[in-house]
C-alpha cells in the first residue's frame, strides 16, 4: 500500500464514505497497530471518537462482589515493575493512566480532562511537544488529592534506570514540565509523531508522589506500596498474596459518577486455561478468565453450556513461523547460525517457497485456533491481494511439489528430496502449547507429502523465551532451520517493532544474543527504508513506509506467517466488560457492570 | 494368576511389536473429517482432534512406553537395592555416606535439574546414540534417577531389622560369609516392597516419560506415547472420553499384569510361602 | 541412643551445608534467566536489563553468590524475589498454612484407608476383598493425579454442581458457613493425593504384613495359642511398620512441599504452586528458599525414621 492510497482512504473516511472501523481494520491487516492508524487519522484532521461505553446501573454500588480467574497469577501491583500482561492487569486495577486506546485506535481520557489535539492546542505545531490537561476533583485512594506533581513525579520515578522500570523507554526520552497544577507539558528531544507514549496505556499509570516520593532509584524495590497500591482507580486495595490472588472493593469517591457497580472484586490465578474457560463457560463459578489460550474447538464446547460467552478482541498479534537464513549448524568463531554463513536449504529461494505452499492456514484457522486467530493477510508480499476478501493463502502441495521438481531437488529412495547431496530435511522448533504442537503435525504431514523430513522439537516456554546467552535452546539463539512463536507488539508503535529486520539488530554472539533480528535476514534496501522512516514526521508517509519494510520481509519468504491471534476471554452470561486489543483487559474495568 | 498375567503380557507386548505391521494406517495420518470420532470399524479406539487414528498411535507409543517403563523401572530397583543393600549391611561411615547422597536426590528439585540435563546432554547424546537410541537412554536414566530412593531406604529398613533376626545370626553363627548372608537369607526377605516398589514404578515412568516429553526433554511431541495420550486427552474427557479411555486402561494393564507376576514371583522364591 | 541422635544431628550440618552448594550450583547453570522477559520486550533498553542484572548480583561468579546467599541465609534473611519483588520469607509464609492443611489432610487420609485395608488385605491374601483392594489400589497408581483431578471435576462440579473447583484461600463467610465453605472446597483435592497416596501405601502394607507373618517368630507366638487379633497388633503390624515408617518418612517433606500437580489443577495456593511457578519465572531466590527448607525436612525425617526404626523392632542396634 502506497503514501497515495493510504491518503486516499484516509479522505473516505473524513468524507464518511469509509467507516473509522473499516479503516483501523485495514491498517491492521497490514501489520499496523490501531493507535497508529488513530495517529494517523488524528494528524490528518479526522478527530479522534469520543468513545462511550454502553453502563445500565443509574449508581455506584450494588452489584456485590466481581470474580477474576487469571491462570497466571499477578505477582506484583506496580505498574512500572509489571514484567507480564498479567501483573499490568493486576496492577490496573488500582493505578490509571491519563488515557487509553480503544479498539478503533481512540485515545480515552482518563486522568486526563480531554485528549491533546491541535485544536485544543495540546498539540506542538513543531510536533516537539504536548500539553495534557488533568481531571479535577480526583482523590488518591487516601484522600489527598491528584496534581500535575505526580504527572511529574511518575516520570521522573520511571526514567530513573536506579528504579530500573520496565516502562522506562516511554520516559527516558522526555521531559515533562508542570506548567499550573492541572496542566503538563511532555516535551520530547526531537520531532516526533507518536506523541501519546507517556502517561498512555499499559505503561501509562501515574503513581501518587506522596506515598513513593522516598522510595525512588535504588530504594523502589523497599516502597511498601509495590504490594500495597494506592491509586485513583474504581477499586481499593484490600489484600494481595502474590502468586494467588487480590482483593479490592469499591472506591467511593471514584472521578466518575455511579461507577462501579460491583462493590468488591477478587482476581484468583494460577491452573490452567482451560479449567479456567470451565470455572466460567461452564460452572459459572467465576465472572470472567483471561487470556483463553485454548483450542476454539473447546471453548465452542463450553460455551454450548450456556453459562458464559468467549469474548474476542482483534489485536496486532502474529503466530508466525521463521526459516533461518544462516546454517545453525556449522559453526563459525564459536558460534552457530553465523551471519557469516547461508542456510543450506532455505537459501534457496523455491524452497522457501514450497514451504510457504504447504503450510494448511486454513486448516489450522479451522481446526485449531478458530475464531481465536485467523488466517491472516498480514505481513502480505502483494499488497493487491488482501484488498481482496476472497484471497486466502495457497496451500497447494503439487504446486510445492512442482516447484521443488524443477529447482532441482528431486526425491530418493526413501522419498526424501535431495540436490546436490543435500537432503531437504530441516529441525522445526517451537514452545511447548498444545495449539503450537497440533501446528508442528499438520505442517511436518504437508511437508512428508512433498518430499521434505521435518523433524519437530519443542521446548518449554520458560526456556524458549529467555535470554539466557549459555543456553541454545532460546529462540534468540535460533540453533535451529524454522522456528515458531507469536509476535506481540508491546508499543502500539510499530518503529521498534519493525527493528527486527534490520542488519544491525541481528543476534549474535558478541551482542550475546540480545540483538532483534532473530531470523538473521538482511536487506539494504530495508535498513535504508528503516532509517528513512526513523526520521519522518509525516504520519501517513512514514506509515506507507513501515508496510513497505513489512512487504519486504515476507516478499522473501522467510518469514511465514500463519494466523492472526486475537486476544480472547471469556465472560459470565449477564456480565457485560469492555475490551480493546490495544489496551490491558481491565482499562475499562469501572465500566463493567452485571444485569440481573 | 500369575500364569495368566505372563499370558495378557506378552499379549500386550506382541500388540506393540507387530501390531503396527497389521493396523496400516499411519499414526500421522490426519483427517479432519473424522475428527474426535468415537470408536467404529474404521477407528477401533476412535480418533483424536487432529482425526488420527488412536489405535495406531496407541500401538505404536505403546512400544515406547512399556520399553521405558521396564527399563527404568529396572534401573530405579537395581540402583536403590544396591546402595539400600550396602548401606544397609555396612553401617557406619557407608551408610551415613550413601544415605547423604539418597537425601540429596530426594531434595533436589526435579525440573530444574531436567532442564538442566536435557541442555547438558541432550545434544551430545543424540550426537553419540543418534536422536530416538540418545532420547531413550536418557529418559531412562533420568526417570531412574528420581525414583530409587524409596527403594534405597526401603532395602536398608529391611536390613537393618533383618539382620538382627535368629535365623540371620543362626546362618552368621554357621560362619556364613557377609555376601552369601545378603543373597541367601536378607535379600530375599526384604523382596516384599522391592517388588511392590518395582510394580508402582513401571507405572510412574510411563507417566514420566509423558511429563519429560512435555518438557521437550522425552521424545519429539509428535510421538504418541501412552502417557502423552492421556496428557493429550485430559481436556477433552467429557468431549470424548474415549480418546483417554484406551490409553489409561493399557497402563492399568500392564501395572495390574507385572503385579501379579512379581507376587507370583515372590511366592515362588518364598520358601516359607503361606498355605 | 542419646549419644547417637547427638552423632546424626552433628553430621545432619555439614551434609546440609553440601547438599546446599549443590543446589545453589545446580539452579545457578540451569538454563534459563529471571530477567528473559525483560530481555526480549522491546521496551526496555539493554541498559536497564543490565543494570537490574548488577543490582541482583546475577552476574557474579557462582561462588560469590553462593556465600552472599549463605551469609544472608545465616543471618535469617532469605532472599528477595525477582519476580514479586518482595522478600521470599513473606511469600512462603503465606503459603505455609494451605499447603500444611490440604496435604496433610491427604496423607492422614492415605494412612488412614492404606493401614486398615493393607493389613486385612494382607491377613487373608487372594480373598475377595483382597483381590478388590488390589484392583483398586492398582487403578489408583496407574491413573496419573492430573487425570483423577479432572476426572473429579468433572463429575462433581461440571456434572452434578456439587463442589467448586477452584480453591480460594480467602473465603469471606465466618463460623460453620466458613468452616463448611472450606471442607467443600478441600474435599476433592484431598481426595485426590490422598488415595493415589492410599494406593502405593495399601500395598506396601500388604506386602509388608505379608513378610512378617511368614516369619518363624509369629508363627511360634501363634503356635503357643495366642489369639489371632493379639498376633496381628503386638507383632506383626509393629514388624510390619518399618516399611510404612520409611515411607511415611519419605512422604513427610511434601507436606511441606506441597503437591505441584494438585495444586495447578485446583488452584491451591500452596508452596507446590509457588515453586513451580517460581521456577518457571526462573526466580531462582524463591526455588532455592524452598528447595532448601525442603532439603532440611527431608534430612529430618529420614533422620526421625531412623530413630523410629530402634523403637519399632529394638533388637535394631545402632553402631
Amino acid at each position: 500500500m502506497q503514501e497515495r492510497e493510504l491518503r486516499d482512504l484516509i479522505a473516505d473516511v473524513k468524507t464518511g464514505r469509509l467507516s473509522r472501523r473499516s479503516f483501523v481494520q485495514q491498517m491492521i491487516a497490514v501489520g499496523l497497530t490501531a493507535p497508529m492508524a488513530g495517529m494517523m487519522l488524528a494528524q490528518s484532521g479526522v478527530a479522534m471518537a469520543q468513545t462511550t461505553f454502553p453502563y445500565k446501573p443509574t449508581k455506584a454500588g450494588g452489584g456485590g462482589l466481581l470474580k477474576l480467574l487469571y491462570w497466571q497469577a499477578v505477582t506484583l501491583l506496580n505498574p512500572h515493575f509489571a514484567i507480564g500482561t498479567k501483573d499490568q492487569e493486576g496492577s490496573r486495577i488500582f493505578y490509571e493512566p491519563l488515557a487509553g486506546w480503544d479498539a478503533e485506535g481512540n485515545l480515552v481520557p482518563a486522568l486526563a480532562a480531554e485528549i491533546p489535539s491541535k485544536e485544543n492546542d495540546g498539540l506542538a505545531e513543531d510536533g516537539r511537544s504536548v500539553v495534557w490537561k488533568l481531571k479535577r476533583g480526583v482523590k488518591w485512594h487516601d484522600g489527598k488529592p491528584f496534581t500535575a506533581d505526580d504527572v511529574v513525579f511518575t516520570w521522573e520515578y520511571a526514567r530513573n534506570p536506579e528504579t530500573a522500570a520496565v516502562s522506562i523507554a516511554s520516559y527516558k526520552d522526555v521531559k515533562v514540565e508542570k506548567i499550573d497544577d492541572f496542566t503538563v507539558r511532555v516535551v520530547f528531544a526531537k520531532p516526533t509523531p507518536y506523541w501519546a507514549d507517556a502517561f498512555v496505556g499499559n505503561y501509562g499509570p501515574i503513581l501518587p508522589k506522596h506515598v513513593f516520593a522516598d522510595y525512588i532509584g535504588s530504594k523502589s524495590r523497599e516502597a511498601p506500596a509495590n504490594l500495597k497500591p494506592v491509586g485513583t482507580g474504581a477499586y481499593m486495595f484490600v489484600d494481595f498474596k502474590p502468586g494467588d490472588m487480590v482483593l479490592a472493593k469499591r472506591n467511593p469517591d471514584y472521578h466518575v459518577p455511579n461507577r462501579p457497580q460491583f462493590d468488591t472484586l477478587e482476581v484468583k490465578g494460577g491452573g490452567d486455561a482451560v479449567s479456567a474457560a470451565r470455572a466460567v463457560l461452564q460452572t459459572g463459578e467465576y465472572d470472567y478468565a483471561w487470556n483463553m489460550q485454548v483450542e476454539d474447538e473447546i471453548l465452542l464446547r463450553l460455551e454450548a453450556a450456556g453459562k458464559g460467552k468467549v469474548t474476542i478482541t482483534p489485536s496486532g498479534n502474529v503466530e508466525f513461523i521463521q526459516l533461518n537464513a544462516t546454517d545453525p549448524w556449522t559453526e563459525v568463531d564459536g558460534e552457530r547460525a553465523s551471519v557469516k554463513t547461508k542456510h543450506p536449504l532455505f537459501s534457496d529461494p523455491a524452497v522457501r517457497q514450497a514451504i510457504g505452499l504447504l503450510i494448511d492456514r486454513t486448516s489450522i484457522e479451522k481446526f485449531i485456533y478458530g475464531r481465536t486467530g485467523t488466517a491472516t493477510a498480514n505481513f502480505l508480499n502483494n499488497p493487491e491481494r488482501f484488498r481482496s476478501k476472497n484471497t486466502k493463502f495457497e496451500f497447494n502441495i503439487e504446486k510445492a511439489n512442482a516447484i521443488l521438481e524443477a529447482a532441482g531437488w528431486k526425491k530418493g529412495a526413501d522419498g526424501i528430496r535431495a540436490k546436490d547431496g543435500k537432503a531437504l530435511k530441516f529441525v522445526y522448533q517451537t514452545s511447548i502449547n498444545a495449539p503450537r504442537q497440533k501446528t508442528q503435525a499438520i505442517i511436518k504431514q504437508a511437508c512428508q507429502k512433498a518430499g521434505i523430513d521435518v523433524e519437530l522439537k519443542s521446548v518449554v516456554a520458560s526456556v524458549f523465551f529467555s535470554s539466557d546467552t549459555a543456553n541454545p535452546d532460546t529462540y534468540p539463539h535460533f540453533y535451529c532451520d524454522a522456528q515458531m512463536y507469536n509476535t506481540t507488539m508491546p508499543q502500539p508503535d510499530p518503529q521498534l517493532f519493525m527493528n527486527q529486520y534490520v542488519s544491525w539488530q541481528i543476534a549474535n554472539k558478541e551482542n550475546k544474543w540480545q540483538g532483534r533480528n532473530i531470523c538473521r535476514w538482511q536487506n539494504k534496501e530495508y535498513d535504508e527504508l528503516y532509517k528513512q522512516a526513523e526520521q519522518e514526521l509525516d504520519a501517513v508517509k512514514r506509515a506507507a513506509m513501515y508496510i513497505k519494510l513489512n512487504d519486504m520481509v515476507v516478499g522473501d519468504n522467510y518469514i511465514q506467517p500463519i494466523a492472526a491471534r486475537s486476544r480472547v476471554s471469556a465472560v459470565k452470561g449477564g456480565v457485560t466488560a469492555h475490551f480493546s486489543g490495544w489496551d490491558n483487559d481491565l482499562w475499562q474495568l469501572a465500566n463493567w457492570y452485571r444485569e440481573a | 494368576m500369575a500364569v495368566a498375567s505372563i499370558g495378557i503380557l506378552t499379549l500386550l507386548t506382541a500388540a506393540v511389536l507387530f501390531g503396527p505391521l497389521i493396523w496400516r494406517i499411519p499414526i500421522n495420518e490426519i483427517d479432519f473429517t473424522a475428527r474426535l470420532a468415537h470408536p467404529s470399524w474404521d477407528h477401533p479406539f476412535g480418533t483424536d482432534d487432529l482425526g488420527q487414528d488412536l489405535l495406531a498411535r496407541m500401538l505404536y507409543g505403546g512400544r515406547i512406553s512399556l520399553a521405558v517403563g521396564f527399563a527404568a523401572m529396572a534401573v530405579a530397583i537395581i540402583v536403590g537395592v544396591l546402595i539400600g543393600a550396602i548401606a544397609g549391611i555396612s553401617r557406619g561411615s557407608v551408610d551415613a555416606a550413601l544415605m547423604w547422597i539418597t537425601d540429596l536426590f530426594l531434595a533436589l528439585p526435579q525440573l530444574p535439574l531436567l532442564l538442566l540435563v536435557i541442555y547438558l546432554f541432550r545434544d551430545f547424546l543424540k550426537n553419540w546414540v543418534g536422536a530416538e537410541g540418545g532420547v531413550f537412554i536418557l529418559i531412562v536414566l533420568v526417570i531412574g534417577a528420581f525414583r530409587w530412593m524409596p527403594v534405597a531406604r526401603l532395602v536398608r529398613a529391611q536390613f537393618l531389622s533383618l539382620r538382627e533376626k535368629e535365623f540371620v545370626e543362626a546362618a552368621r553363627a554357621l560362619g556364613a560369609t557377609t555376601p552369601r548372608l545378603v543373597i541367601r537369607h536378607i535379600l530375599p526377605n526384604s523382596l516384599g516392597p522391592v517388588i511392590v516398589a518395582g510394580t508402582i514404578d513401571v507405572a510412574a515412568a510411563i507417566i514420566a516419560e509423558s511429563t519429560l516429553s512435555f518438557l521437550g526433554l522425552g521424545f519429539p511431541p509428535d510421538i504418541p506415547t501412552w502417557g502423552r495420550l492421556l496428557f493429550d486427552a485430559k481436556d477433552y474427557l467429557d468431549i470424548a472420553p474415549h480418546w483417554a479411555l484406551f490409553a489409561g486402561a493399557a497402563i492399568f494393564l500392564t501395572v495390574l499384569t507385572i503385579n501379579f507376576i512379581g507376587d507370583g514371583l515372590r511366592d515362588a522364591l518364598d520358601p516359607r510361602r503361606v498355605m | 541412643m542419646g549419644k547417637y541422635i547427638l552423632r546424626r544431628l552433628t553430621i545432619a550440618l555439614p551434609s546440609l551445608l553440601g547438599i546446599s552448594v549443590i543446589l545453589f550450583v545446580l539452579l545457578a547453570l540451569a538454563p534459563g534467566d529471571p530477567f528473559g522477559e525483560l530481555a526480549t520486550n522491546s521496551n526496555i533498553p539493554p541498559e536497564v536489563a543490565a543494570a537490574l542484572r548488577v543490582k541482583f548480583g546475577i552476574d557474579d561468579p557462582i561462588y560469590i553468590r553462593y556465600l552472599r546467599w549463605l551469609a544472608a541465609m545465616l543471618q535469617g534473611d532469605w532472599g528477595f524475589s525477582f519476580a514479586s519483588r518482595i522478600d521470599v520469607d513473606q511469600l512462603i509464609l503465606q503459603r505455609v498454612p494451605t499447603t500444611l492443611f490440604v496435604v496433610g489432610s491427604s496423607q492422614i487420609l492415605a494412612l488412614a484407608v492404606a493401614l486398615p485395608v493393607g493389613v486385612y488385605a494382607a491377613m487373608r491374601p487372594y480373598s475377595i476383598f483382597d483381590q478388590i483392594a488390589n484392583t483398586f489400589a492398582f487403578v489408583g497408581f496407574s491413573l496419573p493425579t492430573f487425570f483423577t483431578g479432572l476426572l473429579l471435576i468433572l463429575v462433581f462440579s461440571v456434572n452434578l454442581g456439587w463442589l467448586p473447583f477452584v480453591y480460594r484461600a480467602d473465603i469471606a463467610a465466618t463460623g460453620w458457613q466458613w468452616a463448611w465453605e472450606y471442607f467443600k472446597q478441600a474435599i476433592m483435592p484431598i481426595s485426590v493425593l490422598g488415595l493415589f497416596q492410599a494406593a502405593s501405601y495399601t500395598r506396601y502394607v500388604r506386602s509388608a504384613v505379608l513378610d512378617v507373618i511368614r516369619l518363624d517368630y509369629v508363627t511360634t507366638a501363634r503356635s503357643k495359642g495366642l489369639n489371632e487379633g493379639k498376633v496381628v497388633i503386638k507383632h506383626v503390624v509393629r514388624n510390619a511398620l518399618i516399611p510404612v515408617v520409611t515411607l511415611v518418612a519419605l512422604q513427610m517433606p511434601a507436606v511441606f512441599g506441597g503437591a505441584i500437580v494438585t495444586e495447578q489443577i485446583f488452584r491451591i495456593p500452596g508452596i507446590g504452586s509457588l515453586l513451580i511457578s517460581a521456577i518457571l519465572a526462573n526466580d531462582t531466590p524463591v526455588i532455592m528458599a524452598v528447595t532448601f527448607v525442603f532439603a532440611c525436612l527431608v534430612v529430618l525425617f529420614n533422620l526421625l525414621a531412623d530413630i523410629i526404626y530402634g523403637w519399632l523392632d529394638p533388637r535394631i542396634s545402632y553402631r
